[in-house]
């Protein structure tokens, strides 16, 4: 990539550099009797090296093919593609202090030139900037953490939010509001449940699926519902913040072991899964949903436990499934493997020497159901009951993605294989419901 | 009119539906929706940044108004991509294919690669906040009346939502027209007179038609008129959905800058100045506390005030109509009910009346220390909306001391126009990231231009040649929005061409001017109209009859239409038994001489079996039974 040509390679890289251009200068395209003017835009890397994009005086851009007889010529400097945040408004120092974090993620994303598809670029700062009615809310400070789509988030990301999240409560913010990209904000949800744990305030994940820089992105009404949750829930716990249906109108509280992203693209597309929702927050009122909750109350001590051992795997099982896999995690030193079975729990018996070779070497197994709504039960048929009796731990009606978090989180907590079992089917930020509610809904 | 001197600028914009088999960016039907809707849905629309950091003053606007918008949406005619719950398909390369073949027959040049970009419009005319729009070609030539007109842009653009209503801030809109692939022609503003315009507008819509891909129909295709005058302003005209009402727009738009040009020059003689013009609002409730005004009392009991402002200098020019019906005082109400929310105002030029007293008028020029010259404009509504109201005003009035400001508006149906916002800037433009770059590349041109349309000058004498029609009907056909129809059905049927062009140029013109909306009527009936007369069921003589019928009974088929009017054709044998039973009952007709008997005769049979027998076939049994009767041979 040429210095002042990013995006520009080969042929139009030659004809670029040759005429002494740069983007974002001001250029004259002259081929035959063809006259086109306008700013030299980047271009995107994926793009093919054959044409140059200006941007017309009528805001339009266009390609132009390079060929022999085109000659470039440098009229100027152009204008410069640019974000520029508003003043921040002014802030209310009465109001309880919130603070926003922000990890990246379709909620802080705008073009990107060098793809030509949206990245994530708004710090906390643009957003609150972009969304000044949140000075109405909160007190807000901000603070960039990554700046990284979520599939690119891991746990020692997970690690390092849970602390900072930590030094923000400890230095008195009165809620928490991550801003986080949607594909994998369930499981950072799920991690920061058993990470944080004691929570005196909530902590509000929240996303979203049209990015900021559209009229009609949802992150703005995410945004605002989150931070009110932030200041004004009674609930002291990690909650998602997103859309309940397609209309910008009430956003839904999600309990963060119990959400899941369940469609690629629309507004509403988290749910709460074996699970009602928490709360739900219209026309900036608060309602509660559930009677079950931790309360948000004074003189509780966070307790942080942000370690995790990323030596546990999921696997989903299908018609098919090669047990090779099983074997192959097991050589590669894996220590825990949570199963995504068929309906009540079940695998394939082609799998059994497999597992019960991973479970004679301590390596722990957890079993989900890739039903995703309601609880594994390997009591009803034999083949449940084999799969016990070699070892393989029913995870109630806890999330497969859940399951596979909780499993890394334990995996850095106990070190003994009871321990571990133990720790698993132990209840300890809601993701084990001890009754299995007729409210709470099918697919 | 001296247009010429008066530095007329005109440019057009025209926009087309296209025919396609689908929307622009996703596969749902380009059809307007029948039924109910299946889903609503309530949302908000922020401004944004365009790529260069700018937000759009207009933009901005819309969304300090606090709109909501409640969307309507159908299946068949919707899916996630118009609910903007799903990103945009890939462009719709039959609606490209139909732009490109514009270019070609305009003489533009296809850009060498296609960038959708998005065009911010937050009025909640889309979904997603921004129109998707993108330059096909560039620069071409239309020769046009002997006079050559530059054509700037072609571009292919998603049609918006289909506006239901508003009602205070709540904006609602069915989600079946948005998505529609549109074309946009672009004209450079060289077009010097009303005429020359709507010349220009006719012939590029016949040129559109040429393609045979074209909607027809209110609403299929719309006008951006863009007018100035030298000392004027550029005013952009949007959405004139009639072609013959662009020269209308154009002079009554004329005659409005001329006349707040005049206005300007009166003000200066009048020695007003920009500082006289102050946002010094007075609370003048207690004026009208006992009014017999119904608006004003209203409002004060609804918690409402009464706000004034004082216009120094401005007697008498609030008054003055500018074109029929706008009066610069409605100028002033237009940007007060826009920036302000308000329902409209008051203003001394048309005091005392609407119950509003000469005391009262008295009063408020007391309380504002108005002098004989001055003039009063005041509101009656909540505190807020009436200071924004008369903030707009004094705006307004300031604007008036230069001459025109430049505004977006819209035309009211007798080509009047009305203030609708202010002009967006180009700070509007982002690019479409849902979307890469579409090359189009040289084999792609090469097709089109292959198999380009026929233009309309060559299809007028093709008609006269092999369907013997006259040049007038020729040309009208040509002209109207039925041409492709007209060779489908000549191409399907054996009816002569000239009774299919009368058809769909005179008929429906005279169905028009009964009021009846023909453009309402399937192209499906007209087509089952002349099938039937192919298959012999239907007389040619009853089609006038079965259109109006159908016109009158939206949805309805054409049997039904027949049924209704018991335009059921008669057999050969009714027929004769008919024409024998008429014989013997008029027989002293018979007495005298044939021909004029026959005449009489055929008249009489006419006036019954008009449109259920061919004409041909009563004169051959007519004809045939009085040479019987007389004995004669055949």
């Amino acid at each position: 990539m040429k210095e002042g040509l990013p995006g520009y390679r080969g042929i139009a890289l030659k004809v670029l550099s040759d005429a002494g251009v740069r983007v974002e200068d001001m250029v004259r395209i002259r081929r035959g009797s063809e006259v086109y003017e306008g700013i030299l835009f980047q271009r995107s890397q994926y793009d093919d090296d054959e044409h140059i994009v200006i941007k017309l005086k009528n805001g339009y851009n266009v390609g132009i093919r390079v060929t022999p007889n085109l000659v470039v010529e440098r009229l100027g400097e152009g204008a410069k593609a640019a974000f520029t945040p508003p003043q921040p408004p002014k802030m209310n120092p009465s109001l309880p202090k919130v603070s926003i974090l922000s990890t990246g993620g379709t909620i802080a994303s705008r073009v990107d030139y060098r793809t030509g598809a949206v990245t994530p670029a708004f710090s906390a700062r643009d957003l609150y900037s972009i969304i000044p009615e949140l000075s109405d809310i909160a007190l807000i400070e901000t603070q960039e953490i990554f700046s990284i789509f979520s599939e690119d988030m891991g746990p020692e990301h997970w690690k390092t939010l849970a602390k900072v999240i930590a030094h923000h409560i400890e230095a008195g913010a009165k809620g928490i509001v991550v801003a986080h990209g949607t594909d994998t904000m369930g499981y950072t949800a799920a991690a920061l449940s058993f990470a944080l744990q004691n929570l005196p305030v909530p902590v509000i994940l929240v996303g979203a699926q049209r990015s900021s820089d559209r009229p009609s992105s949802d992150a703005a009404l995410n945004l605002l519902s989150a931070v009110k949750a932030a200041t004004d829930l009674p609930i002291a716990e990690v909650l998602v913040a997103m859309h309940a249906d397609p209309s910008d109108e009430t956003v839904l509280l999600h309990r963060g072991v119990k959400v899941r992203k369940c469609h690629t693209s629309r507004r509403d597309a988290f749910k709460s899964i074996n699970a009602h929702p928490m709360a739900a927050i219209k026309d900036g009122e608060v309602k509660i949903l559930t009677e079950e909750y931790r309360r948000r109350q004074g003189g509780q001590i966070l307790e942080l436990k942000p370690d995790f051992d990323e030596r546990a795997g999921l696997l989903k099982f299908h018609p098919g499934f090669n047990p090779d896999i099983i074997e192959y995690l097991v050589d590669k030193g894996y220590r825990g493997i949570i199963l995504e079975g068929t309906g009540l729990g079940h695998v394939s018996k082609r799998c059994h020497p497999s597992l019960k070779r991973a479970s004679s070497e301590g390596v722990f197994l957890g079993m989900t159901s890739q039903c995703l709504w309601g609880r594994v039960n390997m009591n009803v048929y034999y083949t449940g009951r084999d799969l016990q009796a070699i070892g393989i731990v029913p995870l109630e009606d806890m999330l497969p993605e859940t399951a596979l978090v909780k499993l890394m989180w334990a995996l850095a907590q106990a070190k003994e294989p009871e321990a571990l079992k133990r720790l698993m089917l132990t209840n300890i930020a809601g993701e084990i419901s001890s009754k299995t509610s007729f409210r709470w809904g099918a697919p | 009119m001296d247009y010429e001197s008066l530095g007329l600028k005109v440019g057009l914009e025209l926009h087309q539906q296209l025919k396609t088999a689908s929307k622009l960016f996703c596969l749902c039907k380009p059809e307007l929706r029948e039924g109910e809707a299946e889903l609503k849905l309530l949302r908000k629309l922020r401004p944004t940044q365009s790529e260069l950091g700018q937000v759009d003053p207009a933009a901005l606007f819309e969304f300090k108004k606090g709109r909501k918008i409640l969307y309507e949406a159908e299946d068949r005619t919707s899916c996630l991509v118009e609910l903007d719950e799903e990103p945009p398909h890939p462009l719709n390369q039959e609606a490209l294919d139909i732009c490109l073949t514009i270019a070609l027959m305009i003489g533009c040049k296809p850009v060498d690669e296609i960038h959708v970009m998005r065009k911010i419009v937050i009025d909640g005319s889309n979904t997603t906040g921004f129109q998707r729009t993108c330059i096909v070609a560039l620069g071409g030539l239309v020769e046009i009346s002997g006079k050559q007109i530059p054509i700037q842009t072609i571009c292919l653009e998603e049609d918006a939502a289909r506006l239901l209503g508003i009602e205070g801030s709540l904006v609602h809109y069915s989600l079946d027209r948005l998505g529609i692939p549109l074309v946009e022609v672009a004209t450079a503003p060289v077009l010097s007179s009303p005429k020359e315009a709507e010349a220009v507008a006719l012939a590029l819509g016949r040129i559109l038609r040429a393609t045979g891909k074209v909607r027809r129909g209110l609403g299929t295709i719309r006008q951006d008129v863009n007018i100035s005058i030298s000392q004027g302003a550029l005013i952009e005209v949007k959405g004139v959905q009639k072609l013959e009402l662009v020269s209308k727009v154009v002079e009554y738009e004329v005659q409005r800058q001329l006349g707040l040009l005049a206005i300007r020059d009166e003000l200066k003689a009048r020695g007003v100045k920009w500082e006289d013009l102050t946002d010094n609002f007075i609370d003048v409730t207690e004026a009208f506390r006992n009014t017999a005004c119904e608006i004003i009392r209203s409002s004060i009991n609804n918690g409402g005030i009464v706000l004034a402002v004082r216009l120094r200098g401005f007697k008498g020019l609030l008054g003055k109509e500018l074109i029929p019906n706008i009066r610069f005082g409605t100028e002033l109400a237009d940007v007060a009910k826009f920036w302000g929310r308000v329902k409209g105002l008051f203003h001394t030029d048309e005091l005392p009346g609407y119950g509003i007293s000469s005391q009262e008028v008295t009063e408020l020029k007391k309380r504002l220390n108005a002098s004989e010259y001055d003039a009063i404009v005041f509101v009656a509504d909540r505190r807020e909306n009436a200071s924004d109201a008369l903030m707009a005003v004094v705006e307004r009035a300031r604007q008036a001391l230069v001459g025109v400001p430049e505004e977006t508006r819209g035309p009211n149906p007798d080509g009047t126009t009305r203030y609708l916002r202010p002009r967006p800037g180009a700070a509007r433009m982002y690019p479409e990231t849902d979307i890469p770059p579409i090359v189009i590349d040289e084999e792609r041109i090469a097709r089109l231009r292959a198999d380009l349309p026929e233009l309309p000058e060559l299809k007028v004498e093709r008609f006269i040649k092999d369907y013997r029609l006259s040049r007038k009907l020729a040309e009208q056909i040509v002209d109207s929005d039925f041409v492709s129809l007209f060779e489908e059905i000549v191409s399907k049927t054996h009816v002569a061409p000239s009774i299919i062009a009368v058809t769909l140029t005179e008929t429906l013109k005279t169905l028009s001017r009964e009021g009846l909306d023909v453009e309402a009527l399937p192209d499906e009936q007209i087509m089952e109209t002349f099938f039937l007369i192919d298959k012999g069921e239907l007389a040619k003589e009853a089609i006038p009859d079965v259109l109006r019928w159908l016109l009158r009974s939206k949805g309805s088929k054409v049997r039904q239409a027949m049924e209704a009017l018991g335009l059921r054709m008669m057999s050969r044998n009714e027929v004769e038994a008919f024409i024998d039973r008429l014989l013997m009952e008029r027989k002293e007709l018979l007495a005298g001489d044939k021909s004029k008997a026959f005449q009489r005769l055929l008249g009489i049979a006419m006036s019954t079996l008009r449109g259920k027998v061919d004409a041909a076939i009563v004169q051959e049994i007519l004809r045939k039974r009085i040479q019987a009767e007389a004995g004669g041979p055949p």
